[in-house]
């Protein structure tokens, strides 16, 4: 088993909260994992990227090759596409539709969707309006994180005892709406996959 | 014990901790501020009361941590590559005194420049030095060798300089800590009472005791456990290898590398070691993060001797950091990229905070110095350095911390006006006080503005040692009382402020305006963690 995924978004987003999860997840497994995030200046609502990596064998490096890339799993369209020449031929990007505009020059969001639709395989999903479906748009990454859940071999079990351990401490009520908002994500990225 | 998953940072936080140590002294400085965080927010840190404050600088930084060397303890001193720059006198030094308890330096260095000024190589300060470097390749090495390096300090009588790069300072993996840490030194001073005394007659005696050292030196990384000759089939070419490149070297070779390689985590190189390669292989290539330092070292001057290629001759590019597509194409392997990136994908750098104080005080700021045109006004290191970029126009140097006050002093020596120094709370206890000193004492006429959000933000919000004392320490080097002025730095006081600046301008003089809110995400931070601590009362 092998799995390399780009998690993309902006400063702030928290994409680093799914990074945690999987990464429970992994250890939970016996797998190796390595992942490498980025601190510093970009947190200031800067491009941001984080390199997860799991293998039922060693892994060496920290960055993912070029075009060895399973998934591109990103917080905000135009993000998700900063990073395909990491995507290997088969690899899937899976993307929130939500636009993060903190730049002036940011692109028509139709130019953005139609090279996302354009690409061999893709998932566009709008997680900030499945997760205010759910009833709280914090967790939209969680949201996220469950559309990418399909393509990952990891057991969903799993997954959800990383939510607990990781939410548990924030109350019932947010783990609730944590697994919630991971299973809306699985089930759109099954259906339209 | 149990595998921990932990950034290389936190993994050297944990070896510290586990090596004994008594004392981390740090000042925050991406990518190296999580080593101290980690031993600050450690259980067992706490427990042992391990002092873990931060220091104004690195200087002082390094200074306590080798007084408590001096003491017999064992310490870490942590801090980015530039960092070294500004301990440069205490760390060369410390190699003449040589240490009592065993002491590393924990030097992080920013290939790529992610969140730096320049990519310098800190093994250069090691060579300079003539003291041992440890370069660990991933996140176990960089436990076991922190763990152990203060023991390898203690038994070659000498600091140790750690150096990691960003990439393994900011990746996570699994990590295999010991059972139990090993016990802190007992107070005891120095043997030799002169040790410590650089007194030119005693110093000779120490430079001498240095460079007989150099021999033992090699010898610990002839025999380190973290140098590997690792054989291969063909001897076309020999490869040697150095801290993380090992990674991304093996990434490409996952069943095993055709060539063999000489890894390289522990200095000074290990002559039998490089020559042993060497008789073997046609030619070497040399794969190391950062400067040529290696290369320089085995590449013939008179061009005698067997090829050695890397970043001199173009096979590894100069600049920036190494990842497993560099290498590949070095070694002419196949490496595969997916699809371009669209052309519509726009860069977005990092800007301030939505509500950040700092806005406040560019717009005014902005406003007054329009009229003067570009280049009045002389930026410094930190949050408030995204000024130079638009919406504002708020900058026009940005070299090193505190360099913002001495710049604008230097311009208006110069005859320029206005001169305008912009620098945050942190970064002026840094290293702005002893430049306000230098105007003070010549009544230049500068106007500093002080932009004061009590956070030393850029690194994560911790805490500056002259927090709510900015304006007193103005008073106190000099500063004339009516020219220091304290604002909340909010839109309502945009009017204010603006006349502020016009006012202290127009006095030749040097004059201190601080714009003071407290840092957003600090503030947000904080309400968090009084929300939570509340919950769990009620709780209870």
């Amino acid at each position: 088993m092998k799995c390399d995924i780009v998690l993309a978004g902006v400063g702030g987003q928290g994409i680093l909260s799914i990074a945690t999860v999987l990464g429970f997840a992994a250890l939970e497994n016996n797998l190796y994992l390595k992942q490498a995030e980025t601190h510093g200046m970009s947190q200031r609502g800067g491009a941001v990227q984080s390199y997860l990596r799991l293998s039922d064998t060693p892994i060496f490096s920290d960055l993912i090759p070029f075009g060895k890339a399973d998934l591109i799993l990103s917080v905000e369209p135009m993000e998700s596409l900063r990073y395909l020449p990491y995507l290997s031929n088969s690899g899937y990007v899976i993307t929130n539709t939500t636009p993060f505009r903190n730049i002036v020059n940011y692109p028509q969001i139709e130019l953005i969707m139609e090279e996302i639709r354009n690409l061999p395989h893709s998932v566009a999903i709008d997680a900030e309006a499945i997760a205010s479906e759910i009833g709280q748009s914090k967790v939209s990454n969680m949201v996220m994180l469950g559309a990418a859940t399909p393509f990952i071999e990891l057991p969903l079990e799993s997954i959800e005892k990383g939510i607990r351990e990781i939410f548990g401490r924030k109350g019932d009520l947010m783990v609730d709406l944590n697994l919630k908002a991971l299973y809306a994500g699985r089930e759109f990225a099954q259906a339209n996959r | 014990m149990t595998k921990k998953l932990l950034l290389g940072v936190e993994a050297i936080g944990q070896g510290a901790i586990d090596g004994g140590i008594s004392g981390v002294y740090a000042y925050p400085g991406t990518p190296s501020t999580e080593i101290t965080e980690y031993i600050q927010e450690n259980v067992v840190a706490i427990s042992r009361n391990i002092h873990r404050e931060w220091s104004a600088n690195e200087k002082t930084a390094f200074e306590s941590a080798l007084g408590m060397s001096y003491a017999g303890k064992r310490a870490i001193v942590c801090m980015k590559h530039v960092g070294l720059n500004v301990a440069a006198d205490p760390f060369m030094n410390s190699a003449m005194t040589g240490i009592n308890g065993g002491l590393i330096i924990a030097v992080a260095d920013d290939p790529s420049m992610h969140s730096s000024q320049n990519e310098q190589d800190s093994r250069y300060y090691g060579r300079f030095a003539m003291i041992p470097v440890l370069e660990p390749s991933n996140q176990q090495e960089a436990y076991d060798m922190t763990r152990t390096g203060f023991e390898l300090s203690e038994k070659l009588g000498t600091p140790v300089l750690l150096r990691i790069t960003t990439r393994l300072a900011h990746s996570r993996a699994g990590v295999i800590p010991v059972e139990s840490a090993i016990t802190e030194n007992a107070l005891s001073l120095p043997s030799d009472p002169l040790q410590f005394i650089l007194l030119p007659a005693f110093a000779r005696k120490r430079y001498q005791t240095l460079l007989d050292k150099q021999s033992k030196f090699e010898y610990a990384s002839e025999v380190s456990p973290f140098n590997s000759f690792i054989d291969g089939k063909d001897y076309s070419l020999g490869i040697v290898c150095c801290g993380i490149a090992m990674n991304y070297l093996m990434e490409n070779f996952p069943d095993g590398c055709p060539y063999p390689i000489l890894k390289i985590v522990h200095y000074p190189l290990p002559s039998k070691m490089v020559k042993k390669l060497e008789q073997l292989v046609d030619k070497m290539v040399i794969i190391e993060e950062g400067y040529p330092i290696v290369e320089e070292q085995l590449k013939g001057f008179f061009g005698y001797g067997k090829p050695v290629l890397g970043k001199l001759d173009g096979t590894l590019p100069r600049t920036g950091e190494l990842n497993p597509d560099i290498i590949a194409r070095a070694l002419n392997l196949k490496s595969e990229s997916g699809s371009a990136i669209p052309e519509l994908v726009t860069n977005r750098p990092p800007a301030l905070c939505k509500g950040c104080s700092h806005h406040d005080m560019f717009s005014a700021l902005d406003e007054v110095t329009a009229q003067y045109g570009d280049g009045h006004v002389f930026s410094d290191i930190g949050c408030y350095t995204l000024g130079v970029l638009p919406p504002y126009h708020s900058g026009f140097t940005c070299v090193d911390m505190g360099a913002s006050v001495t710049m604008a002093k230097g311009a208006a020596d110069a005859g320029l006006f206005p001169a305008v120094a912009v620098i945050g709370d942190s970064t002026f206890t840094h290293s702005g006080i002893t430049g306000l000193l230098d105007a003070v004492y010549e009544k230049s006429n500068i106007l500093i503005m002080i932009g004061d959000n009590e956070s030393t933000s850029m690194t994560g919000g911790q805490d500056s040692s002259a927090n709510g004392r900015i304006e007193s320490i103005c008073a106190g080097a000099g500063v004339d009382p009516e020219h220091i002025h304290v604002i909340q730095a909010l839109p309502r006081n945009h009017e204010k402020l603006v006349n502020l600046i016009r006012e202290e301008i127009a006095y030749n003089g040097v004059s201190v305006i601080i714009p003071r809110r407290e840092c957003i995400q600090k503030s947000a931070r904080r309400a968090s963690e009084s929300k939570k601590q509340k919950s769990g009362l009620c709780a209870q």
